[in-house]
């Protein structure tokens, strides 16, 4: 098994047809990619959600707490 | 119990913290493999007497369409298994599926249409192989459409997976367009009941593309299951651990 081409530059034409050889490769990289970062992002968009719903539900919990104070010493 | 490990199956939890160890291996394995296989198929695998380097896009084309078929059948017995047991993670990975059905169609379709170009003098041909597999890639947004437009999980469920099973029709279809509608594409290369009709040469870069892409595969159907389950199971206490200590 060798190498079939005589230079760097002679790889990246490939006789002509470089441009949609390399275009394929590069389509398919990107999408492949773009797919993996998906539940990535997915995931850290669930988490941002999930502590916002915590703060809200420790807030209301502080007011009630405020609240009751505010009521059994009246 | 016979039968304890399907249950098990269906639970979401057991299945995030199985998969969780399988995920660095199959990353790991599909980094090689398809970095090996690029390399190969890029540069030292023989050009093709007569189409010349332009072939080298098989390395991506045929496998993305291998993979986007096989996706299409797992996303279909998914959705069958979820009707037939009512079993919620058969849904979830009937749905991850759908989108990553829909990117690999896209791929095949987009290396074709390049590929095409240089060999048949066209980008685009309305050739048996190419418009069934842009129905193909119909039906994945068509799963993933449904899957937004119905609020009610349960009922979107099953509407996916009714029209996935329905749409199953096409895939025996785009196997044989080749055979019975002699148009522009070329007959299948690999086959598994008689000899392939590639060289040893440019075969074994392309069985390292394929099986990197089934790794690959596997890895992303398991990131994107896993990811929907968090959000399905937003309410339970094991989601809201793992989301909080961010394992």
């Amino acid at each position: 098994m060798q190498f079939q081409f005589s230079s760097f530059a002679d790889f990246l034409m490939m006789d002509g047809h470089g441009i949609y050889v390399w275009i394929s490769y590069a389509v398919t990289f990107a999408a492949l990619t773009a797919l993996a970062l998906y539940p990535w992002i997915t995931r850290r968009r669930i988490q941002r959600e999930l502590q916002r719903q915590q703060r809200i539900v420790q807030r209301r919990r502080k007011v009630t707490k405020e609240r009751m104070a505010v009521v059994e010493s009246a | 119990m016979a039968w304890q490990w399907f249950h098990r199956l269906g639970s979401p939890r057991w299945f995030y913290q199985k998969t969780g160890a399988w995920l660095p291996w199959l990353a790991l394995a599909s980094a090689v493999l398809l970095i090996v296989g690029s390399i190969w198929g890029l540069g030292f695998a023989p050009e093709d007497a007569k189409q010349g380097n332009s072939y080298r896009i098989i390395f991506v084309h045929v496998p993305a369409a291998f993979l986007a078929l096989a996706g299409y059948y797992l996303m279909a017995v998914s959705g069958a298994i979820g009707l037939i047991w009512k079993m919620k993670l058969a849904f979830a990975v009937m749905r991850a599926a759908a989108p990553i059905g829909a990117v690999l169609t896209f791929i095949a379709l987009f290396t074709g249409a390049i590929w095409g170009k240089p060999t048949w003098g066209a980008y685009w041909v309305w050739d048996a192989r190419i418009t069934s597999m842009l129905i193909l890639l119909f039906l994945y947004i068509g799963v993933m459409a449904l899957s937004q437009a119905v609020n009610r999980e349960q009922v979107a469920d099953r509407a996916c997976a009714l029209l996935a099973l329905v749409g199953t029709v096409n895939i025996p279809i785009i196997y044989k367009s080749v055979d019975w509608w002699f148009t522009l594409h070329q007959p299948a290369t690999l086959r598994l009941t008689e000899a392939s009709s590639i060289d040893p040469s440019m075969f074994y870069p392309l069985l390292t593309v394929i099986i990197g892409f089934y790794c690959m595969y596997a890895w992303t159907l398991l990131t994107h299951t896993r990811t929907l389950l968090l959000r399905r199971e937003i309410r339970t206490k094991w989601v809201q651990q793992v989301l909080t200590e961010g394992k």
